[in-house]
């Protein structure tokens, strides 16, 4: 297989052996990136020097023996949305066009402390709110298995990337779906970890209470090792989990023989595309053969997903949002005459669409006389969520459901309706509202080519539990293996 | 659930955005389609139930008053739309 198109584990066994260098690869991804980029348009910004000189000290580090991380001199990208200092970080928004990051993000620090090159800034939809990756002030990414197709969002640019072999993993976030759905629909791995498992110190936020950093790989394998390095407790983020971090490679190849796999009714109705249903009915399957016990599950307030979700992250998000008004950083309207027309014109001419409509959704849902039958309200229904997961924990080790009803959809064909765009995440956000770890991995192929995901959900904290099994399920099944043709 | 025009100004002005002609009408039937989505949480039972703000309890860490240097001074001028030496510059406002 040609260089790019191998896994990050892959090229590590290379780079230790001696028989490549960091800059040697770094050098064969920038080629890459050459011919294919203008295709996709994965990237906002490309940080080649940078990547150069920090692959040089890789190769430093590695000469000098002994044992190195799995990440030294590894090409990999960030989305737009984490601060790494010196770089330009845009979130995707026109109104953070020129911003430089002042300091970097604590889980970049983390990778940068493993010795990983970083190639650039990764294209995304405008602060991370869209599943298609068309509302990125950039412009739209394309998904490298059909580039008629979006990649998925919010996180587009990390999933298309990979894909393309433009980096050999990359960084995402995930507030709704934001890494799963893109991971979905370019046949990756995407893992959005426990609430808190990750710092977000340094990472631009969307909904406080709902976001959360992941990785996105070619392979179980290379997600077990981003999330390694990832992961950790933050003195700087307050959510952050003061657990130890597992050793997740550790878990990969456990049997998992007598585990006991949920599969939630609720998530195989009517909207679910049947080519899609048949290829996460035929993963069941295969965990059977392995060994895995399955059982029936309801999570009977599933329905509640949707509008939950979109009252409580515009609500967030329009008050995170308040903070981009033209006085210190971002965008600032040429034509403002006094502090309210630079808000106002400002935010106006800065913010896209979508981001616009999300701040107002979230300003109406929190304005006087409207807080309890919303907010409040959405609230307890998350309450009553995150109870059937608790329930459904007590009987399962894992659930396993599909990580959308349908395949990639073309780009443009969801852009006019707002709320059939909303509606792709119905099997995704429900994970966020319970805190709880989920991830994608490839489970097939329509007819028409492309990837189909499948979602693993794990109690909280069990990170290990669900990519054991996930591991189990590549290892007797081939999808990881393929790569899109560009 | 429709909002009426005075509505989604209102809401424009909380929000400190402008609306341009026709935006008036096409938010206002975005928002209200996607507010009748929301309409259907009222058929779930809550009236003893509590709210959860975050899925993941975790107490108020607390940690020393230490100071600690940091170099983004500079770096986070640099971003200032508008500064005059080490403020940030802004129009009148008193």
């Amino acid at each position: 297989m040609e260089l790019h198109h191998q896994t990050l584990h892959e090229v590590h066994e290379k780079l230790k052996k001696k028989e490549l260098s960091s800059v040697e690869l770094t050098q064969a991804v920038f080629k890459q990136i050459g011919k294919t980029e203008k295709k996709i348009k994965a990237f906002i910004t490309l940080t080649e020097e940078m990547a150069l000189e920090q692959a040089k000290k890789a190769d430093a580090v590695i000469q000098k023996g002994g044992n190195f991380p799995p990440l030294t001199g590894i090409p990999l990208a960030l989305k737009d949305i984490f601060l790494l200092k010196g770089t330009r970080t845009t979130c995707g928004s026109k109104i953070l066009s020129n911003f430089v990051a002042p300091y970097t993000a604590t889980s970049v620090e983390n990778l940068l402390r493993d010795h990983a090159v970083i190639v650039g800034k990764l294209n995304m939809d405008e602060f991370a709110m869209g599943s298609s990756n068309e509302t990125s002030a950039f412009g739209p990414c394309y998904n490298p298995w059909d580039l008629k197709r979006i990649p998925g969002g919010s996180s587009g640019g990390s999933a298309s990337s990979v894909a393309a072999g433009h980096c050999f993993g990359s960084t995402g976030t995930d507030t709704g779906g934001s890494i799963r759905l893109p991971a979905a629909f370019c046949s990756l791995v995407g893992i959005k970890p426990t609430y808190g498992r990750v710092s977000r110190y340094g990472v631009i936020a969307f909904a406080s209470s709902l976001d959360q950093v992941g990785p996105l790989a070619k392979d179980v394998t290379d997600a077990a090792i981003l999330l390694k390095s990832l992961a950790g407790h933050d003195p700087k983020d307050s959510t952050s989990l003061n657990l130890p971090v597992p050793d997740y490679q550790k878990s990969l190849g456990r049997k998992i023989e007598g585990m006991t796999i949920g599969i939630p009714k609720e998530y195989f109705v009517s909207g679910l595309e049947p080519e899609i249903e048949k290829a996460v009915r035929d993963a069941i399957e295969v965990y059977k053969k392995l060994g895995a016990k399955i059982r029936e599950v309801s999570l009977p307030n599933t329905d509640a997903a949707v509008p939950t979700y979109y009252i409580l992250a515009p609500a967030e998000a329009s008050s995170n949002l308040a903070r981009y008004d033209g006085v210190r950083y971002g965008f600032r309207h040429p034509e403002a005459t006094d502090l309210l027309s630079l808000y106002k014109k400002s935010r106006t001419e800065g913010f896209g669409p979508e981001v616009k409509r999300r701040i107002m959704l979230g300003t109406y849902v929190l304005s006087a006389g409207y807080y309890d039958a919303y907010y409040l309200k959405a609230q307890k229904v998350r309450t009553l969520i995150r109870n059937d997961f608790t329930a459904a924990f007590k009987e399962c080790d894992l659930l396993l459901t599909p990580v959308a009803p349908s395949a990639a959809w073309k780009v443009g064909e969801k852009t006019d309706d707002p709320l059939k765009m909303y509606l792709s995440d119905i099997f995704t956000i429900n994970v966020n509202l319970a805190g709880l770890p989920g991830m994608s991995l490839p489970c097939g192929f329509t007819k028409e080519g492309l990837p189909i995901g499948l979602q693993l959900i794990g109690n909280h904290f069990k990170e290990e539990t669900m990519l054991q099994a996930a591991f189990a399920y590549e290892q007797a099944t081939d999808w990881h293996t393929r790569r899109p043709k560009l | 659930m429709k909002l009426t025009p005075e509505e989604v100004q209102k809401i424009a002005d909380l929000a400190r955005l402008e609306l341009r002609p026709g935006e008036v009408e096409k938010y206002g039937e975005q928002l209200s389609n996607i507010l009748s989505n929301i309409e259907s949480l009222k058929k779930f039972q809550t009236d003893t139930i509590e709210p959860t703000a975050h899925a993941i309890e975790v107490p108020t860490p607390f940690r020393n008053d230490e100071v600690v240097l940091s170099d983004a001074r500079e770096l986070t001028l640099a971003n200032a739309p508008e500064r005059e030496g080490d403020l940030f510059k802004v129009a009148k406002v008193l």
